[in-house]
């Protein structure tokens, strides 16, 4: 079985040169997606959980007491927001990569403590960070101050208030906008490209730099990969939207 | 909590003396004087925007004041050093519209606190919600969300959830103004019980065929000062001021 579907992509290759399928039937290509999707998935559900967990504690301490700490988020955002993802990620490899700590594992060579990988998890975390903060403010401001004076007045102190009461009816709220932007972190990831994490994008190119037959089905690839990945995203989110319904409250 | 050492309870649980409030320029509390015994109900009564509500909420510090002092079992509430959190444990508040955790059951609303809170052990907890749920008659709703009950049944679930903590005093503040007319009586009764039952109770009320029946003291308020108090008795059959005659007519 597996045979004749390589097969058919060879004979497909030969008879249209532009459309080699060089990954389905070389196992050495083949690998070279394997590792792509691979580094592309651990990406995005890394960046994932850490933009959702920068959401969470900035938008508590957007309604912080402390002065400074709402200054420190809405600079925060202000600044990843407003400029461009790609141009971030470069700027924390190399601007900041070339301060960050070495060590040695030989004595000779010199290896970086944050890898390529690890700084573009923090670059991307970062970046959809600002704008999950921003979602959950708003989930947040959609709570009835009534609900947290209530829980407030039962003895609850703030973190306890926002833990079980705020967050929870905020999330519920905030769920949609939250999808948009999970989804197009996950797109964002192909970013990573620039500062050579190999994740499926570099290596579909390094693919068609060796073989131009293969861009356009590496193309193509990608665009049933992100298709499936993000369709999994988007069903997920949905499901726990349901899980998350209330009987009686908010239709 | 060494104020607190001092407090007997032959003194008055709730004590009010001169308190000033304002919100911005505009001077809500004009120097109110209030002492209340352990186990009184008292009734706040008074046109919209007297301030009763406001004074309530400065029992428990939902509210600050501006001056005078408002102490609960000899404590300062409006000690910058207070621990809200204690004082919050003594009292207990009711608000007009419930203000229910939706997303929790009736058993969970009335169970978070005691767990959280108090750290008590979550199985005696439970017992003491399942209690607590039949004790404001909504035996059989222990499972059911607050959007699937009516009014009046959600604000039962508040009061239980409140008298989960085991407070001292409950406040209420206008705990019926929210509900359909037939409905009210229910609510009225589970505080008649818990009065009965000897819990220091404040209300803010518009009903005053129950705060003659049940409230040991009445007092009422307008425009920020306390214009007449008494036993009902007295406050209803035989009020002395101008203001106070107006109110009664108008709302009797």
């Amino acid at each position: 079985m597996l045979e004749s579907f390589a097969d058919f992509f060879q004979q497909f290759a030969q008879e249209n040169p532009r459309w080699n399928f060089i990954f389905f039937y070389e196992e050495k290509q083949a690998g070279k997606i394997w590792t792509g999707l691979k580094y592309t998935v651990w990406l995005s559900i890394a960046c994932v959980i850490f933009s959702v967990i920068i959401g969470v504690i900035g938008a508590w301490l957007q309604g912080s007491n402390q002065r400074i700490a709402r200054a420190v988020v809405q600079g925060y955002i202000q600044l990843f927001r407003n400029t461009p993802p790609f141009v971030q990620l470069l700027f924390f490899y190399f601007a900041l990569g070339a301060f960050t700590p070495t060590y040695s594992p030989d004595g000779w060579l010199e290896v970086p403590i944050i890898s390529n990988v690890g700084w573009a998890i923090i670059s991307l975390s970062f970046f959809a960070g600002a704008f999950n903060v921003e979602i959950f403010r708003a989930g947040i401001e959609a709570v009835p101050h009534s609900t947290q004076e209530a829980s407030e007045s039962l003895g609850m102190s703030r973190l306890q208030t926002y833990r079980y009461v705020v967050l929870p009816l905020a999330l519920r709220v905030s769920l949609p906008a939250l999808n948009n932007n999970l989804v197009n972190l996950v797109k964002t990831t192909t970013q990573a490209f620039a500062i050579a994490v190999p994740e499926l994008l570099y290596q579909c190119v390094t693919i068609w730099n060796d073989y131009p037959s293969a861009q356009y089905p590496a193309m193509l690839l990608m665009f049933v990969v992100y298709i499936g990945m993000v369709g999994i995203l988007v069903f997920g989110m949905s499901r726990w939207e349901r899980a998350l319904r209330i009987p009686g409250y908010g239709k | 909590m060494t104020a607190n050492s001092t407090w007997t309870p032959d003194q008055p649980i709730v004590s009010i003396k001169n308190v000033q409030k304002s919100f911005g320029d505009f001077q809500v509390l004009k120097g109110i004087d209030m002492d209340i015994q352990k186990g009184e109900v008292i009734c706040i009564i008074g046109p919209s925007g007297s301030g009763k509500s406001t004074l309530i909420r400065c029992i428990n510090a939902l509210n600050d004041i501006q001056g005078g002092s408002i102490k609960v079992e000899g404590q300062e509430v409006h000690d910058p050093d207070l621990d809200k959190l204690e004082l919050r444990k003594k009292v207990g508040m009711v608000f007009q519209q419930y203000n229910l955790f939706p997303h929790k059951t009736v058993l969970q609303n009335i169970m978070m606190a005691p767990v959280l809170v108090l750290k008590e052990n979550k199985a005696e907890v439970e017992e003491r919600a399942r209690s607590l749920v039949k004790k404001v008659r909504l035996g059989g709703k222990e499972d059911a969300y607050p959007g699937e009950l009516s009014g009046g049944q959600q604000q039962r679930v508040a009061i239980a959830r409140s008298l989960a903590m085991r407070p001292d005093i409950m406040l209420f503040d206008e705990v019926t103004a929210a509900l359909d007319p037939e409905t009210v009586k229910e609510v009225l009764v589970t505080i008649k019980d818990l009065a009965e039952d000897g819990m220091t109770c404040i209300l803010v009320t518009h009903e005053m065929g129950f705060a003659r029946e049940v409230a040991d003291h009445i007092y009422f308020t307008d425009r920020g000062v306390i214009v007449e108090h008494g036993p009902p008795n007295t406050f209803f059959d035989s009020a002395k001021d101008e203001r106070t005659k107006l109110f009664l007519s108008q709302i009797l």
